[in-house]
């Protein structure tokens, strides 16, 4: 680079720092936008965005490292991320990733001469009713064959947009036709249940929650009985209440649409379909605690949405729904900005979403303190999940006991799930909480299922024995997701995927979640090559459960659930592949030394 | 009555675990009482001559030729004991496990800093480096392990004795405490 290119460049990039007023804290949008401009994030650029936020280096090296969608090298025009979930596996991902790399003549993992394309792999982008799916230059392309893809390559290279593309295609369903968001993505919305696709009208939970109290709104919450929907399933009226009586001057509400568990797409066709819904609960929420500030994060996967987002809210504002004095209450002033991702599983994890949400790497933080003690910047923080706070304006709305009629005992109204495998109608269903597996499968045309996986990797592997457990909070839960596999599957396979879901996932922190996870995929490898022995199933189950107990948050504390459950519900599948050896070593010296003899010329001599 | 044998190796380690062994101070007299030391680098002599009790092995395995004399060790000892966290888990040396071995050669050999006239080095008389570096028992079966970065005298001491006696090893908590 010249000294001129430099200047140049390092003016452009103060521009882009300047459109995000050269705060600290957003360090991730601004690092967004110079990754969109050029295809990477330099060693230079870091240099010069540290300088103009005014930090250091590593700050914005360590952010660069540490997300999917962020590249210190540069990536092509059209960078193509293709997701690895066990259910794109399943429908053909494979033949898809040849025909890319056939097309575009380069391998995952690089970028072709011309810098149009470069090809990765990425985790679950919440298409698992229409894989296989690929990110392609930031737009989803979704159900793709072999051909496909290469025509995709093909028309890109003469010069096509991916809009373009869409366009031929056609638009998915319902709002995926938005002028804003014009893209082929279905809903696949195929149970509508009454209450979080019921008749409602804008704004009607609000005004109601204005004309009440604060706490009152929160004991009507917690009338409704209403858990969490994204995965832990806290009482949400209490949390609201811990959060409402933490004193500070400023409280904040998260709405957490970092949707990574593979398997789940519940929030993306909510934020598609009833985002208003969404919203209205943003904002019953702040009123509640006290908050004049909402942030939904938005998972870079969805970012296809965004504009679409923002439309909604600015409708809002203009119908006095967000704003100064929202509806017509003076005091309460409250608005939503939202916060892209840039591809991170962890930062659905509560304090890694706002670390990240503060520009910061999204490693969780130690808890206590809990977020509704102090979370972003330091202020008391309540972060719920989308579905959540869409139930908790409805519960607002139509009243306490009306949401708690719907479900069973402690797991209140309904819940949605999303569906995928191999079944005749995946996609997204409202049912009541508390059914049973069985009547799942049976809705979405899935009576030969041999396995379904509920919640995700780290939820729970079943058999048949299993089908009359129930969906909730006291048995089986799952943030949303219900994977199925018919009789010829092999459920290694995608143990094997989880396992390195969980290996690539893992933020690092600590050990036992960093080095557990790869040892369990490296188990796992070896038990499917034939050198498995008793002993390896053994070692897995106790190191399984010490990486659980060890490990820093929810990430590691499940991480090993893929191999746990199925050892425990699914033993006949790893006891077919070992062997009664005592010891049976995984090694291949010829294999190993392969690099070796590559980098220097030679050829391995052994015995 | 022969006395049982003993070998040791270091492998991919630092010497450190061997140092630990002589830290055992005058109670080398004693274990020479007990053993015949074979193969060991403590008294240099670099082929077994029979078959052994027990060897113990310091270091995992970073070329072909650790692998070699592991695989030796296991052929001819009958109890083999991983000494180390570098034996147990890789130790230091696998700090390289993240970064592909090529890259590696490339940073030290080529582009390194410090670099002039860069070369990868290739006699054929240079054990062949693996893309990995291997705990022992990832590439043999490991009858027992001692933990520590080195083990402390008294843990390889009691283990040993244990071992040769047939005793139950007394390891009292502060032995196997590592913070
Ligand atoms: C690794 C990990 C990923 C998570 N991902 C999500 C997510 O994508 N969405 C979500 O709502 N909660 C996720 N959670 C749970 C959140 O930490 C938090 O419990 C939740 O957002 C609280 O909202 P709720 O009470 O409404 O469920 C995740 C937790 C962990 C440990
Ligand atoms: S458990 Fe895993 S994801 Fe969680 S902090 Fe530790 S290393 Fe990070
Ligand atoms: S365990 Fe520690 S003392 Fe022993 S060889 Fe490895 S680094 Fe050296």
């Amino acid at each position: 680079m010249t000294a001129m290119d430099t200047k140049t460049l390092a003016g452009e990039i103060k521009a882009i720092a300047n459109t995000e007023d050269n705060r600290r804290t957003r360090l991730i949008n601004v690092v967004r936008k110079v990754q969109l401009s050029y295809g990477h994030v330099s060693q230079e650029m870091v240099g010069m965005i540290a300088e103009a936020l005014g930090i250091e280096r590593v700050e914005v090296e360590g952010v660069v490292s540490f997300y999917h969608f962020l590249s210190g090298k540069p990536v092509g025009r059209f960078p193509v991320y293709l997701n690895t979930s066990a259910v794109s596996e399943m429908m053909g991902m494979s033949e898809v990733a040849d025909a890319f790399e056939k097309a575009a003549g380069i391998r995952f993992g690089e970028t072709s001469g011309d810098g149009l394309f470069s090809l990765q792999y990425t985790s679950c982008i919440g298409m698992n009713d229409q894989e296989p799916a690929a990110l392609v230059g930031g737009v989803p392309f979704t159900s793709l064959t072999a051909e496909r893809a290469t025509e995709i390559i093909t028309a890109l290279k003469s010069g096509n947009t991916p809009a373009e593309l869409v366009e031929k295609y056609g638009y998915g369903d319902g709002n995926n036709a938005n002028e804003l968001v014009r893209s082929m993505v279905n809903n696949n919305l195929r149970k509508r249940g009454d209450i979080l696709f019921g008749e409602r009208e804008n704004g009607a939970a609000i005004r109601k929650a204005v004309a009440m109290t604060p706490d009152e709104v929160i004991t009507e919450v917690k009338t409704s009985k209403l858990r969490g929907r994204g995965g832990a399933g806290f009482p949400t009226g209490m949390k609201w209440d811990f959060c409402r009586r933490a004193e500070s001057e400023k409280h904040f509400v998260f709405c957490n649409a970092d949707e990574g568990e593979p398997g789940t797409f519940t929030n993306r066709v909510m934020l598609t379909e009833i985002p208003d819904l969404v919203f209205e609960g943003m904002t019953v929420a702040g009123y509640a605690i006290g908050s004049h500030k909402g942030i939904l994060y938005l998972r870079e996967e969805y970012i296809y949405l965004l504009e679409y987002l923002e439309d909604v809210l600015e409708k809002r504002r203009q119908a006095g729904l967000l704003g100064k004095a929202v509806a017509g209450r003076k005091g309460f002033d409250f608005d939503i900005r939202i916060q892209p991702g840039a591809g991170a599983y962890i930062c659905g994890e509560e304090s890694a979403l706002i670390n990240s949400s503060e520009g910061k790497r999204g490693e969780p933080r130690d808890r206590p303190p809990f977020p509704v003690v102090s979370g972003y910047m330091g202020h008391p923080t309540l972060v719920n999940n989308v579905e959540t706070l869409a139930a908790a304006a409805r519960v607002i709305e139509q009243g306490g006991e009306w949401f708690a009629s719907y479900g069973s005992g402690e797991s209140s109204g309904t819940k949605l799930l999303s569906i995928s495998g191999d079944c005749q109608k995946p996609g997204v269903y409202e049912l009541p909480m508390g059914m049973t597996v069985r009547v799942a499968l049976q809705v979405v045309g899935a009576q030969d299922a041999a396995a379904v996986q509920v919640g995700g990797p780290s939820g729970t592997f079943i058999g048949e024995e299993h089908f009359d457990r129930k969906i909730c909070y006291d048995d089986l839960g799952t943030g949303g997701a219900m994977m199925v596999f018919g009789p010829r599957r092999d459920i290694l396979e995608t143990v094997l995927n989880f396992a390195r879901f969980f290996e690539d996932e893992s933020c690092g922190w600590c050990v036992p979640c960093r080095v557990g996870t790869g040892l369990m995929h490296a188990k796992i490898k070896k038990i499917m090559a034939g050198n498995g022995t008793r002993t390896d199933l053994e070692e897995m189950e106790s190191w399984g459960r010490s990486i659980a107990a060890a490990s820093r948050c929810g990430l590691g504390q499940s991480a090993a659930n893929p191999e746990l459950t199925t050892l425990a519900n699914f033993r006949k599948v790893y006891e077919e592949r070992i062997k009664e050896d005592e010891y049976l070593t995984g090694f291949d010296l010829e294999r190993a030394v392969e690099d070796a003899c590559e980098a220097t010329g030679r050829t391995a001599i052994h015995e | 009555m022969a006395k049982p044998r003993i070998a040791t190796t270091s492998l991919a380690g630092c010497f450190g675990c061997h140092m630990s062994v002589l830290d055992i101070d005058e109670r080398i007299l004693k274990l020479a009482e007990l053993v015949d030391f074979d193969k060991s680098p403590i008294n240099d002599i670099k082929r077994f001559s029979a078959d052994c009790a027990v060897g113990l092995i310091e270091g995992g395995c970073c070329n072909d030729e650790n692998v070699e004399i592991l695989r030796a060790f296991r052929k001819r000892c009958k109890v083999l004991v991983a000494v180390g966290e570098c034996a147990l888990m890789g130790g230091l040396p696998a700090m390289r496990n993240g970064v592909p071995l090529k890259e590696c050669l490339r940073e030290a050999y080529l582009d390194g800093p410090s670099v002039v006239d860069g070369l990868i080095p290739a006699d054929a008389e240079l054990p062949l480096l693996l893309d990995q570096v291997y705990p022992c028992n990832e590439v043999v079966k490991i009858d027992y392990y001692l933990p520590g970065c080195p083990p402390s005298a008294d843990l390889i001491w009691e283990a040993l004795v244990a071992l040769l006696t047939g005793n139950d090893a007394d390891l009292p908590y502060e032995l196997i405490k590592y913070d």
